[in-house]
């Protein structure tokens, strides 16, 4: 009853207030009628009772003022008013507004746009339960992490007693047939524990179990929800119903959960059962014995990182006679263990908190600039304050007036600061490089929002009481008189440090853009040893059992190597192909690489060494440079004598400067007849043009000791290579239509691939740098201004007295570039610093460049010179005799 | 104009208007004359008080207000007591009556 009525009886005040001031007129009125009515009874005249009880009511209005100001309503109306008042001062002055709320909507917006992005990859738990115990666990090669053999992988399970589950998984690429066209879905195939060992049991059917493993098991598939509505129509009867991959029937026994994200491999959409035979010990050439396998486990309950890897490191050290160990998996070296978090984004890590670490950098700038900004309004505004303290204002009242107007300017900041972020978030997802884990799991994040909104508004607040409280407790004629000189001192040493803070942070960021930007720049000029204009690539697989080769008569091989010929003859008949050809490696992709040892007869040493398997024309297609002898032809077949070509790099370390044409080497196995070396070509990137690589053999299809069932296709197009692509599927699917053709592309997508993660920090840093600029610059002007106005009388007096206009402006001029010196020095220490955090990111320069040094320099000496030049040419400007009359 | 002090004791001005009312509905003035009549002069109302002090009783529930001719024909704000006023009131006494007769007795003994 009670707050109805003080809800009710509020909101009628509120909606129609003349008629409730009316209400408390009349009562007032009333009473005094009485009062007077009375004192005339009593026998005073009637003016005598008039006046009397005027007094003895006191001040009528004071009265209504005091009944009007109770009830709730009156608070609301006074915010109102102070939110009208507030929106009017904002408008006033829209450019001290826009620079202010843009400001802040950079600093909340990019630093939540960022932290965003970052906290699921980096620190947030991956979607598991107890999602820190689930371990990688790798065989070391030369100090890198390397794929462990299917027998590491029984030795450990059985051995080792830190884990709950342990699984073993590698990369399946099955090709369903039986539909329109040809799919082929990213998959892997996993031993039995694999989803127990990330925590995730099927939504619907069944999870893997032991017998689904067991050598020669059953064919049976779990698959992505995403997959299941996809392809199937996200039937509910699924289960038990079979598909035919890669030529087999394989029967569905399982839909994973909606949202279930298999971060060891992001990308995967459906799991069989690896099936290894763990019998097959003795033959050292056999699958099971292939380093291949990734190693997932997760620890049983009080298991400690440190725990798991004494365990494992005295099971590597300690081999028994139950498991026997070849040399290439003696684990001599132990095991790489670490968390599967810490395991997947070891790649991006770096490059991730250099990014956090800059925007927090804006952030801080966004910061400063603001204070910076109050505080020189607040100093303009001590005037203002003044005389509103001197007509009765209450120091309350001005510090609410204040908070109201940093408020609403926070707000305006803050809802331009969610449109920041959701765009920003947006734009980097779609700019992320593919490495990057956990891409879909990258929201807006509310509560950094949150925070981002809060420090800002806390700042806003904090910095915008000063001048309130200074004019509720000043003394109000020094205020009146001579608004802000005493204060300005102060305020303005605040402000300078706040400058030269801003502009060492700016430093910072352009520094770091500047060696990002350098550093892409040299990693375009690396040459990739062909030309990549104007060609399309994309992998061509033959898929099917009619290629098998089990039976050891070769006839699949033949199949599979006759499809491959004839598929390049249709692909060059399509017009617009200038050259085509097909190649086991296509550069600058980083496929599970062919990596053989090469047995030079020479010296019966060797290298390690990329096998390329390439058609005939293959240079000719991809323009690499033949140095000496002979390319790889038509002729060089399966009867005739074994020829390879070898490039630039393997003829220097075999050769040095002797000829190598001619020579025998053995490639991969050693028990065939040898391979003479007919030519040396160009090195060309196989894994990107950053890193540093293997040497490299081609040799032809026909002289392989094996036929590969994936060939990448290379195609020269004579105008846009992208559109020939449905034109060469055709051709390809002419020869046989179930074989699938997949990771389309251009070389251009390939090289910028290559270079994505930098771009990616490029993009960002260069981004920060220009707002930490433009910031920087705002700072100086504002202070140099508010520097200007507040020394007109000082400037007045100067050119009075002789001062000519070049004296003015250098006296500006100076005070403005001191402070950018000041700021840089500071800077490009902490630069220096800083530029540590970036190393991995740099190609081809030193985190010291001088060049990028003092390239930064310049261009902020040129932008803080412009913004100095302004208020100095407005000080020059000054007319003596108006100024002085002014004062 | 002697010094007598005439301010209401602070916090007891609810209390003496709802007593007031609890006689019959009453105007602002009816209410300060009838106070300052009763308490003999000891306690003079100060308008300004006495009206927001109405208004906020009447928002808490327990008063009702009215427009109403007076008997010279004059419009006035008559205020009445509700329910849940009297209870308020009751309340009010019997604090009061409590607070009342403790400082007594300190008087008493320090005398």
């Amino acid at each position: 009853m009670s707050l109805w009525r003080q809800i009710s009886r509020g909101t009628r005040t509120l909606t129609n207030r003349s008629a409730a001031d009316q209400d408390v007129n009349d009562e007032v009125a009333h009473y005094l009628d009485q009062a007077t009515a009375e004192l005339i009874a009593r026998g005073l005249s009637p003016d005598e009772a008039r006046r009397r009880a005027r007094l003895d009511l006191g001040n009528a209005t004071a009265v209504r003022e005091q009944v009007r100001s109770s009830g709730w309503e009156n608070v609301v109306e006074t915010l109102a008013a102070d939110l009208r008042y507030a929106w009017r001062r904002l408008l006033s002055s829209p450019g001290f507004t826009a620079v202010c709320a843009l400001t802040l909507a950079l600093g909340i917006g990019a630093s939540t746009a960022i932290f965003s992005t970052v906290n699921p990859i980096l620190f947030e738990p991956l979607p598991y339960p107890h999602a820190n115990r689930i371990m990688m666990i790798w065989d070391i090669f030369q100090g890198e992490r390397s794929d462990v053999t299917f027998h590491t992988y029984r030795e450990v399970k059985k051995r080792s007693h830190s884990f709950d589950a342990l699984a073993a998984y590698e990369g399946w690429q099955p090709t369903m047939t039986g539909v329109a066209e040809p799919v082929r879905f990213d998959g892997q195939s996993v031993s039995s524990e694999y989803f127990r060992a990330l925590g995730v049991a099927p939504a619907l059917g069944r999870d893997f179990m032991e017998s689904d493993d067991a050598f020669h098991g059953p064919n049976v598939a779990i698959l992505s929800d995403s997959l299941w509505r996809r392809r199937f129509a996200a039937n509910p009867q699924i289960v038990g119903r079979a598909v035919t991959l890669d030529g087999d029937s394989y029967t569905i026994i399982g839909v994973m959960p909606r949202g279930f994200d298999d971060v060891p491999a992001s990308s995967t959409e459906i799991w069989s059962a690896m099936q290894y035979d763990p019998g097959n010990i003795e033959d050292l050439r056999s699958a099971e014995w292939g380093h291949h396998l990734r190693l997932l486990g997760r620890l049983q309950p009080g298991v400690s990182l440190d725990g798991v890897r004494r365990d494992l490191s005295t099971i590597a050290r300690t081999p028994v006679a139950e498991f026997p160990r070849p040399r290439w998996a003696s684990l001599h070296n132990g095991f790489i263990v670490d968390s599967l978090q810490a395991d997947v984004t070891r790649g991006v890590r770096q490059a991730l908190l250099a990014i956090l670490g800059a925007v927090l950098l804006l952030l801080a700038i966004a910061c400063v600039n603001v204070t910076n900004l109050l505080l020189a309004r607040g100093a303009q505004r001590q005037g203002e304050f003044a005389m509103r303290s001197a007509l009765g204002a209450g120091r309350s009242r001005l510090i609410r007036q204040v908070l109201t107007e940093s408020l609403l300017l926070s707000f305006a900041g803050g809802a331009l600061g969610i449109l920041v972020a959701e765009n920003g978030v947006r734009a980097l997802v779609a700019l992320s490089p593919p490495g990057l884990p956990r891409v879909d799991a990258i929201t807006v994040n509310g509560s950094v929002f949150a925070f981002a909104f809060a420090v800002t508004t806390l700042i806003g607040l904090g910095v915008g009481l000063f001048p309130a409280l200074h004019a509720s407790r000043g003394d109000l004629r020094t205020g009146l008189q001579h608004s802000s000189r005493q204060t300005a001192g102060s305020h303005q040493l605040t402000r300078r440090a706040l400058v030269v803070a801003e502009v060492s942070l700016a430093i910072v960021l352009l520094v770091s853009a500047g060696l990002l930007l350098h550093s892409l720049n040299r990693l375009f000029r690396v040459d990739p040893g062909f030309d990549p204009s104007h060609m399309l690539t994309m992998q061509v697989q033959t898929s099917g059992h009619k290629f098998d080769d089990l039976t050891g008569t070769g006839a699949g091989s033949a199949l599979r190597r006759q499809f491959f010929a004839q598929a390049l003859e249709q692909v060059r008949r399509v017009p617009g192909v200038s050259a085509a050809a097909f190649t086991r490696l296509l550069p600058l992709t980083n496929p599970e690489l062919d990596i053989y040892g090469t047995h030079f007869e020479k010296d019966q040493g060797g290298f390690d060494v990329f096998r390329y398997v390439v058609s005939p024309g293959y240079f000719e297609a991809m323009r690499i440079p033949l140095l000496r002898g002979r390319l790889l032809n038509d002729h060089d077949l399966e009867g005739s004598a074994p020829v390879t070509v070898i490039s630039a790099s393997l003829a220097r370390h075999e050769f040095g400067s002797e000829n190598p044409i001619g020579q025998h080497v053995h490639i991969g196995p050693t028990d065939r007849p040898w391979f003479t070396i007919v030519g040396v070509v160009a090195d060309v990137k196989q894994v990107s043009l950053a890193d540093s690589q293997l040497d490299q053999v081609y040799i032809t299809p026909a002289q392989s000791w094996f036929a590969d069932d994936v060939m990448g296709l290379v195609i020269r197009a004579r105008g846009d290579a992208a559109a020939l692509t449905p034109a060469v599927r055709k051709a390809i699917w002419s020869v046989d239509k179930d074989q699938p053709i997949v990771q389309i592309a251009t070389m251009d997508n390939l090289m910028a691939e290559t270079a994505a993660e930098r771009r990616f920090a490029l993009i960002l840093f260069e981004a920060f740098g220009l707002v930490a600029l433009v910031l920087a610059a705002t700072g100086i002007y504002g202070v140099l201004s508010g520097s200007v106005a507040e020394r007109m009388r000082e400037i007045g007096v100067r050119s009075a007295l002789g001062a000519t206009r070049g004296n003015i402006l250098g006296l500006v001029l100076r005070q403005g570039m001191a402070l950018t010196a000041l700021g840089m020095i500071i800077g490009l220490v902490a630069a220096v610093l800083a530029s540590q955090a970036l190393v991995t990111l740099l190609f081809g320069i030193s985190r010291l460049d001088v060049v990028t040094y003092a390239g930064v320099i310049i261009l902020l000496a040129c932008v803080a010179g412009i913004a100095c030049w302004v208020p100095a040419w407005r000080a020059a400007g000054v007319d003596p005799a108006t100024t002085l009359r002014a004062e | 104009m002697n010094d007598t002090n005439t301010d209401v004791i602070q916090g007891t001005l609810d209390m003496l208007i709802l007593k007031t009312l609890s006689l019959g509905p009453l105007h602002g003035f009816g209410i300060a004359r009838r106070v300052e009549q009763v308490s003999q002069r000891v306690f003079k109302v100060n308008p300004g008080s006495l009206l927001t002090a109405l208004q906020r009783l009447e928002r808490a529930g327990w008063l009702d207000s009215e427009w109403r001719q007076t008997e010279n024909s004059r419009r006035a704000k008559f205020y009445a007591l509700t329910r849940t006023g009297k209870k308020q009131l009751e309340a009010e006494k019997a604090d009061w009556n409590r607070r009342a007769s403790a400082i007594a007795r300190l008087l008493k003994a320090e005398g």
